[in-house]
């Protein structure tokens, strides 16, 4: 059986020292994985289920904030930027989103659900070749999720599922890198190299990896297991730590 | 690598065009370059000063997006080419600015360090009131960002300004020390100001090659 955190909410690195410190009870869940890897369908079923478990769920993706999204649309439309500038680009789309849809849900409790987390950047930001350390600095304002799910594949797995879903697209394949002459030749290398990326990050991290070549409903199966295990975790934990404050009023 | 830094009304502008000028008119390869420029993220920075949409962190990330495409299209190549670039403001705005706006300072210098350090920074100290009475006189009323309005410290944007600027240009002295900017006193007569300048520039491009301008050497620029 996974064990899963129970430590309070933390910062990754120096966090927004100007934020004032309220409590945050509810809980980040973060799903990674690569491109095609089946990630939004795993949510669209994963959001009625905790609301009839009596849970409020936020959703929230990668480049989707308001802020920026337009402007990351444009900027690839153009294939003008460099790694640096693109790391910048994701790392302001993120810092809007967390600020102005994950910390207020957080704050009213619910269960922020995240298509993607800032180990996506740093992810693909080392295989497109940017200094590491660089990338986590700047990530050092994001909040550390409570539990972070990975849908693992290989990527021979990942193919087939791709040209099947949506087809191969000129990012996803990292055809922006020039690794191949063609397409298919590009898609298998970059996507191998994240797919290690990722795997690596996920012993780092502490991901709770479950295998993505399981079909749809078990594999909904599986991350529902690891959510009601980390959920009722953190029950227990918030009911110790209300116990405690009572107890500790009473003898006051 | 020449910049110059300094609080809204210092005069730092003014000053720069005018060693602009001199530059060229002496036959030296210059090119231009001025903070928040670059076409990449004005929609987004617009929106999100329109709307109030910008935190902190925003403010600075979209800046650091700017400046990093500035650095890959108008400060390397040029540099690079051995040609002399003038940055009207650099990173030590973001340092100042963004710092007074609550961001950790060593977060921001990590975001800012793939940037290459200066060869020649000018800091323009000016007290607060000599700002404010040359941006009002120029301009009818202050800008919301430059007034700080977004951290909140006053209603009235002219007190605004006053505090909020006030923070920055105690980070900016401070700086001065930790990277070496070289103070200029931004009170005095501008032909004055711009003499002690052009002295410095001088002194900086006693070893300058214009042949290199060709592209026959690299950059000297360390980083930062």
């Amino acid at each position: 059986m996974a064990s899963h955190p129970t430590h309070a909410k933390s910062w990754y690195g120096h966090g927004m020292p100007y934020l004032t410190k309220k409590r945050l009870p509810g809980h980040l869940i973060a799903i990674e994985g690569t491109d095609g890897v089946g990630r939004s369908a795993q949510i669209e079923l994963l959001r009625p289920w905790l609301e009839l478990e009596g849970y409020a769920v936020s959703n929230t993706g990668w480049t989707r904030s308001p802020l920026l999204s337009e402007t990351i649309n444009e900027a690839k439309a153009g294939h003008r930027l460099t790694v640096t500038t693109f790391s910048l680009l994701y790392a302001a789309d993120f810092a809007d989103r967390l600020e102005h849809e994950i910390l207020p849900a957080l704050q009213a409790g619910f269960i922020v659900i995240a298509d993607r987390y800032m180990y996506t950047a740093f992810a693909r930001n080392s295989v497109m070749g940017a200094d590491p350390n660089w990338t986590r600095e700047v990530f050092g304002m994001a909040l550390v999720p409570d539990l972070v799910l990975y849908l693992d594949i290989d990527v021979e797995s990942l193919i087939p599922r791709v040209i099947m879903g949506k087809g191969m697209d000129y990012w996803e394949s990292g055809m922006h890198l020039a690794l191949g002459i063609d397409l298919f030749d590009s898609f298998e290398r970059y996507q191998g190299r994240l797919i290690d990326e990722y795997r690596r990050l996920s012993g780092e991290f502490g991901f709770v990896s479950v295998d993505a070549r399981l079909p749809i409903e078990e594999l909904q199966g599986e991350l529902r297991k690891h959510i009601a295990e980390y959920l009722s975790g953190a029950n227990d934990r918030s009911r110790r730590d209300s116990a405690d404050s009572r107890a500790s009023t009473r003898k006051e | 690598m020449i910049c110059v830094e300094g609080i809204d009304g210092s005069g730092k502008s003014t000053q720069l065009l005018l060693l602009e000028r001199w530059l060229r008119s002496r036959g030296y390869p210059v090119h231009f370059t001025e903070w928040n420029s670059s076409r990449l993220v004005r929609r987004s920075m617009q929106r999100g000063k329109k709307k109030n949409l910008l935190t902190p962190t925003t403010f600075s990330l979209l800046h650091a997006v700017d400046f990093a495409d500035r650095l890959t299209y108008q400060i390397l190549p040029p540099l690079k080419a051995g040609m002399i670039v003038l940055a009207d403001r650099y990173v030590y705005t973001a340092f100042a600015r963004d710092v007074a706006r609550g961001v950790h300072p060593d977060w921001v210098r990590a975001v800012y360090s793939p940037a290459l350090r200066p060869d020649l920074t000018l800091y323009f100290r000016v007290p607060i009131d000599i700002s404010l009475e040359r941006l009002l006189s120029g301009r009818a009323k202050l800008k919301y960002h430059e007034a700080g309005m977004d951290v909140g410290l006053s209603a009235d944007p002219v007190e605004s300004f006053r505090i909020f600027q006030s923070r920055v240009l105690e980070i900016y002295d401070q700086l001065t020390l930790e990277f070496g900017m070289r103070p200029i006193d931004a009170t005095a007569e501008i032909p004055d100001q711009q003499r002690v300048i052009r002295t410095m520039v001088q002194e900086i491009l006693r070893n300058y090659d214009r042949n290199r301008a060709n592209g026959k050497n690299g950059v000297t620029s360390h980083s930062c």
